[in-house]
């Protein structure tokens, strides 16, 4: 067993070089989403009690199709990102941490997944 | 060495929180309210690649007392989350730390986050 302190062994090897991944990924997420969301909210109202094939005709058109998906992508990221450092901090079980950070990441990648082949496929396939 | 108890500061149950200090609190529970609200926009882009049938399905609740309800929150806490996430950004990057400008932007948070959600919903009600 070493005696050492946790900080004493670490201590003179340098960073581990992606200390900053998570803070700079929510942030540049963050910006992206900042365009995007507010074209999804224009979008949801200007759709608001349009029938199946309005909603086809408009998530179809090349401009729309690409900015669902991107959105998809950085929603779905920053989410989870943000959900991580909520559970980080106040599940303080380290196996019912470990657990819920595994659901929540799978989930959030099931739901950005099943999110975009559904965009995708209306776009390319019809619906 | 016995554990003896030590005075924490600011104590959350005797210590009245700065108005930033919750907004700073609001910012972390409307994100964790968008997470689970991706699930609605999962849900929509789902039942638009499915069928007509579950498109209406997913319309017709949307519709409802229910799903506008749903819907007002989630207005409600996406734009409160993106002013008030835009002012993370120039903290991030270190400006507006001086009590007068926190202050400023406070009020430009919620002031925006109001007229944003107003703007919205006239907009939906006017078509």
């Amino acid at each position: 067993m070493a005696l050492r302190s946790p900080l004493g062994r670490v201590r003179g090897l340098g960073s581990a070089k992606e200390g900053v991944n998570h803070f700079w990924h929510q942030r540049l997420t963050a910006v992206a989403l900042v365009p995007l969301s507010i074209w999804f909210v224009v979008s949801v109202v200007s759709l608001a009690g349009a029938d199946f094939a309005t909603y086809h005709a408009w998530i179809a058109l090349p401009g729309n199709t690409t900015l669902m998906i991107l959105l998809i992508a950085m929603v779905f990221y920053h989410g989870a990102l943000g959900v991580q450092v909520v559970l980080e901090d106040y599940v303080h079980n380290e196996a019912t941490k470990l657990v819920s950070l595994i659901v929540m990441k799978f989930a959030a990648l099931l739901l950005a997944v099943f999110s975009a082949v559904a965009v995708l496929r209306v776009a390319f396939a019809g619906g | 060495m016995a554990a003896r108890a030590r005075p924490l500061s600011p104590h959350l149950q005797v210590y009245r929180l700065p108005l930033v200090a919750i907004m700073s609190i609001t910012h972390r529970i409307t994100g964790l309210g968008l997470a689970i609200g991706t699930i609605l926009l999962a849900v929509w882009l789902g039942g638009g690649a499915y069928s007509p049938k579950a498109y209406a399905a997913v319309s017709g609740f949307l519709g409802s007392w229910l799903g506008y309800l749903l819907l007002f929150g989630w207005s409600v806490a996406l734009y409160f989350h993106l002013c008030n996430g835009i002012r993370h950004l120039f903290w991030d990057v270190g400006k507006g730390f001086e009590l007068p400008d926190a202050r400023r932007a406070n009020g430009i948070v919620l002031v925006s986050t109001v007229v944003l959600t107003a703007a919205t919903w006239i907009a939906v009600v006017a078509r």
